[in-house]
């Protein structure tokens, strides 16, 4: 076990390495840089502009800023925001929790409704269920987020239709709630308000949705197929041979093994989700880190995003790997093989 | 009254190129403690016919019988829900691939209680006591310390014990072996073979035996049902199956051991089943027989006296008014037997 989750840290390290190669270069191959758009309107003389982009530290040789924003890394420091004049790893950790929490609540969204879905459907393939739920859940997969998230707006938070959910935000600015976790659920119980916790919630559902609707889709799609290729398999035939009940068999003998495949969906949706959040956010006026990231590009605050991608890239990459020590407690097969 | 009674079984499946009769009118019988034989190639329905006994058929599987009885229980009408308290308790079924057909999710000692528990209950305690005793019974040395392994760190010999201990877990009255030692090496196929043989006498089941190689049922089995393209063409006790082979079919596999075998080549049967697009008329056999006649091409023939042939061999041999063998002796039959038979045949009958 400890030989396996010491080559898979190890191979952690390349990807880690090209990932900070690929944060620090596409933020400067964009037009523009820092000082231009902090000067605006007002242009800034070619000695002026020198001079600041000196003090930045943006006139040394490129090798050289790829080096010291390396030993940064390794130093716990990402470096300081141009905007906010904060370091970019507070700037990240405030607004991380609301991406936490919203991230969490579609992944769960989506496979509280995709898993049953895509097993059902695997079960009784062929049927009207199987064909219509195939159907929406690829409407779903192909449903452009900043579409979709107008729609529900229309839909539920326009009063002229339901008027049911509010449009923006975290929580209703009738409260004032105390930041203890970051986590407005948890936040909004522990404080004193009432009806605090009822707002958070309404808040959360459509960028919940919104979010969760592409993983959804997939996480049903997989979910089907690997469960029909499993109930083919001879070890299922042998569960009915023992006499046992549809459940177990569907339940505990196919779905232990689908599982296999499912979660590592689940896991590779955590990538998505991200990326997905940057939409959802922007749409919503979550304050993220997606909606972070946004602003930060359009200032070409090159610390905030070079140090943003480096992060939620290693996020993806622990949860990656927590996929595959799952896979191990799943499968046992594949601790075996290695040790 | 026999413990399994098939009467006239038939399953089809529906393919996009029309109905495919995998299972064509078979009927089974056996009695407490028998040992039977189902012999012919792949491709003749012999699991087929079993599977839909078991109920383990896919639902595309149209499954008919004018009979399937098991203890005097009418399996065509009851219910799935009680058809599930017979299957794996009185009625069980190993199969051909070990490896597969355990669950790489679950330790062997899960799988064996996970029956025991659905069919006859007990504490956690009860149930790994009996585990115990089942893999020993097995032949599967220390057996407290496999109860906590995986399929997959075992060999395919083991897996097949394991499986052989789940499946008699409940103490069936009917075990049904479909061709249990095909994937495994031929040290171990022996020693599977006589595990069963062994717990067949011992606890006095029934047991059904799938297979093709005519070796093995020659050493096990009592009654032999020859299959061929899903039509039961010859059924015998096994000692009078090998003597006097009275189908053709029967005739060309007991030929084609190397036991029996007269040349320097081990004589085959050319060709091979036939498949949903290749069914011949008349006969099912007759593109592969070596005595087939323009009556066997054109009429299939009707079941008599348990063969279904027109023209019965009569004491292994094909009697002298048969039209498809030329020439007044039979005695030049084994060696001419992987000649073209049909030219054969049309000059005997033209």
């Amino acid at each position: 076990m400890i030989r396996f989750i010491l080559t898979k840290l190890g191979l952690l390290i390349p990807t880690f390495l090209g990932v900070t190669l690929v944060a620090f270069s596409f933020i400067r191959m964009l037009p523009g840089d820092p000082v231009e758009l902090l000067a605006g309107e007002r242009s800034v003389s070619p000695e002026r502009h020198a001079e600041l982009m000196a003090a930045l530290g943006f006139d040394k040789p490129l090798w050289e800023q790829y080096f010291s924003f390396l030993v940064g890394i390794l130093h716990g420091d990402l470096g300081t925001s141009f905007s906010s004049k904060q370091p970019v790893l507070e700037e990240f950790f405030v607004r991380f929790p609301a991406t936490i929490e919203l991230a969490t609540c579609a992944i769960i969204f989506a496979a509280l409704i995709g898993l049953p879905a895509g097993i059902v459907a695997a079960v009784k393939r062929g049927s009207a269920f199987d064909h219509t739920l195939m159907g929406i859940s690829l409407t779903g997969y192909s449903m452009p987020i900043f579409w979709w998230g107008l729609l529900l707006i229309i839909l539920f938070s326009s009063p002229d239709m339901l008027g049911l959910t509010p449009v923006s935000g975290r929580i209703s600015a009738l409260f004032w709630v105390d930041t203890e976790t970051g986590f407005m659920l948890i936040d909004s119980l522990l404080s004193d308000e009432k009806g605090a916790f009822r707002s958070a919630a309404a808040h959360l559902v459509l960028p919940t949705i919104v979010l969760g609707t592409i993983p959804m889709a997939i996480i049903a799609r997989q979910t089907r197929s690997a469960m029909l290729e499993i109930l083919g398999e001879d070890y299922v035939r042998t569960a009915k041979a023992k006499g046992l009940s549809p459940f177990r068999i569907v339940g505990i003998h196919a779905l232990r093994n689908a599982l296999i495949t499912v979660i590592t969906v689940i896991g590779l949706q955590v990538g998505v989700l991200l990326a997905g959040a940057i939409l959802t956010e922007t749409i919503f006026s979550w304050p993220g880190i997606g909606k972070w990231m946004i602003d930060s590009i359009s200032r070409r605050d090159y610390f905030a995003v070079q140090g943003g991608i480096v992060l939620i890239a290693s996020i993806v990459m622990l949860v990656n790997l927590l996929v595959d020590f799952m896979y191990g407690l799943i499968n046992p097969r594949i601790l075996h093989r290695r040790s | 009254m026999s413990l399994l009674e098939i009467r006239n079984l038939s399953v089809e499946f529906e393919t996009a190129h029309g109905l495919f009769r995998a299972v064509d009118s078979v009927d089974l019988e056996i009695d407490q403690g028998e040992m039977a034989a189902i012999v012919g190639e792949s491709g003749s329905g012999k699991s087929v016919s079993m599977l839909a006994l078991m109920g383990l058929l896919p639902w595309t599987a149209r499954i008919t019988a004018d009979r399937m009885n098991f203890d005097g229980k009418d399996l065509l009408t009851i219910s799935q829900k009680e058809r599930r308290k017979i299957i794996g308790k009185d009625i069980s079924m190993i199969f051909q691939e070990p490896m597969t057909s355990l669950n790489p999710c679950f330790t062997v000692g899960y799988q064996i209680m996970e029956v025991i528990k659905e069919h006859l209950g007990g504490t956690r305690k009860e149930l790994e006591a009996r585990a115990i005793e089942l893999l020993g019974l097995v032949g599967i040395p220390a057996p407290e310390s496999r109860l906590r392994a995986f399929p997959h760190q075992m060999s395919g010999g083991m897996n097949q014990r394991v499986m052989i201990a789940m499946m008699i877990a409940c103490n069936p009255r009917l075990l049904i072996a479909d061709e249990p030692t095909t994937a495994l090496d031929v040290t171990i196929q022996a020693q599977i073979l006589e595990l069963l043989q062994d717990l067949q006498h011992k606890r006095g089941m029934a047991l059904v035996l799938i297979t093709h190689d005519m070796g093995v049922v020659a050493e096990t089995a009592e009654v032999v049902n020859v299959q061929y393209a899903g039509q039961q063409v010859e059924r015998q006790n096994v000692v009078d199956l090998f003597a006097k082979p009275q189908h053709p079919y029967t005739y060309a596999l007991l030929s084609a051991l190397p036991e029996r075998a007269t040349g320097k080549r081990l004589p085959s049967i050319p060709g091979v089943v036939p498949g949903l697009l290749d069914r011949p008329t008349g006969c099912l056999f007759n593109p592969r027989c070596q005595f087939a006649t323009d009556k066997c091409r054109s009429t299939p023939p009707a079941l008599h006296s348990k063969v279904l042939c027109h023209y019965p061999l009569v004491d292994g041999k094909p009697t002298n008014n048969h039209p498809g063998v030329s020439g007044p002796g039979s005695s030049g039959q084994g060696s001419s037997g992987q000649g073209s038979s049909g030219q054969e045949a049309l000059g005997g009958n033209v």
